[in-house]
């Protein structure tokens, strides 16, 4: 993990992952095609950063089949959800100027 | 090093993908304000062409399915300006979707479906019951008693001021059932003027 001194996480500070954790904050899981039309991003875009915060294990995949055709759908994790959370606080701090 | 106003900004960023992505926004004023004069039109026919208005609970003897011509009529005009409202606001929303740049059908639209579903499914069994056994005064107030718990519970998942369009149609539904004569007249003040000051509303506050 790459948390700076204020708690800034550099994992969010793509504004499309930081829109991914966003979704997946209020939403149990949303699939690729969902994700991609809320966030309004290219295919290879979207799967590049999805695949970072994979990596970081914030967010979970789940692969499976509707009848034909394979649909992936993303949840946040325990832990994404934590990381998700302390980057918001260190926001929030950092715009009240607790720490300069 | 990011910028205090970029800090700002992605704050901004994270408030509004947690709203549009579990909020159904794309509701349109204007099909609510249409909903209205569709259920004036409806009721108006239904008080002054069929002479529909219940002055007691009952219709005919209870347990008598006395489904006249007259009532059937009614029924026939109620489910036409359900399907009227319904295509009128399917239609609306698309087009605002659309004009957002998203898809009616998303996460939050099904949340708001199912939420809704429930209560309706359950009220409008309930009032099929209520006209087989004759209780033809209390369908009006229990249609607006059923739709005010679906506003009600599908108000978490949209505008916030659903909440107060549903408890609005519970109280009027009340005392349509209270005042039973008048059942008619509560219904068209739930579903008629109540949806199109709420339709007003939400279009100067939300769509200008």
């Amino acid at each position: 993990m790459n948390i700076s001194i204020t708690g800034v996480n550099k994992a969010f500070e793509s504004r499309i992952r930081l829109g991914i954790m966003s979704a997946l904050a209020v939403n149990d899981k949303l699939d690729f095609n969902t994700l991609k039309e809320f966030l309004d991003v290219t295919d290879g875009n979207l799967a590049s950063h999805l695949t970072a915060l994979e990596k970081l294990d914030y967010i979970m995949v789940n692969k499976q089949f509707i009848g034909k055709k394979p649909n992936t759908s993303y949840a946040a994790t325990g832990i994404g959800k934590k990381a998700f959370a302390h980057h918001l606080t260190a926001l929030e701090q950092l715009i009240r100027g607790v720490i300069e | 090093m990011k910028e205090k106003q970029d800090y700002i900004r992605d704050i901004a960023k994270v408030r509004s993908m947690m709203e549009r992505s579990s909020k159904f926004l794309s509701l349109s004023g204007f099909a609510c304000i249409m909903a209205g004069i569709y259920a004036l039109g409806g009721a108006y026919i239904a008080y002054k062409v069929f002479g529909f208005n219940s002055n007691g609970i009952g219709y005919g003897a209870p347990g008598s399915a006395d489904l006249s011509g007259e009532l059937i009529k009614v029924i026939f005009l109620a489910t036409l300006v359900l399907f009227l409202a319904l295509g009128t606001a399917i239609f609306l929303s698309s087009r605002k979707a659309a004009k957002r740049g998203e898809k009616l059908w998303n996460p939050a639209t099904k949340l708001v479906l199912i939420n809704m579903a429930v209560p309706l499914i359950v009220g409008g069994l309930l009032i099929l019951v209520m006209i087989s056994r004759g209780l033809v005064g209390l369908v009006a107030p229990m249609s607006l008693i059923f739709y005010g718990l679906a506003l009600y519970n599908a108000s978490q998942f949209t505008y916030e001021e659903v909440r107060s369009l549903g408890l609005i149609q519970i109280v009027l539904g009340l005392l349509g059932a209270y005042f039973v004569s008048y059942g008619l007249l509560f219904w068209a003040i739930g579903l008629g003027v109540a949806h199109i000051v709420y339709g007003i509303y939400m279009h100067y506050r939300y769509e200008r």
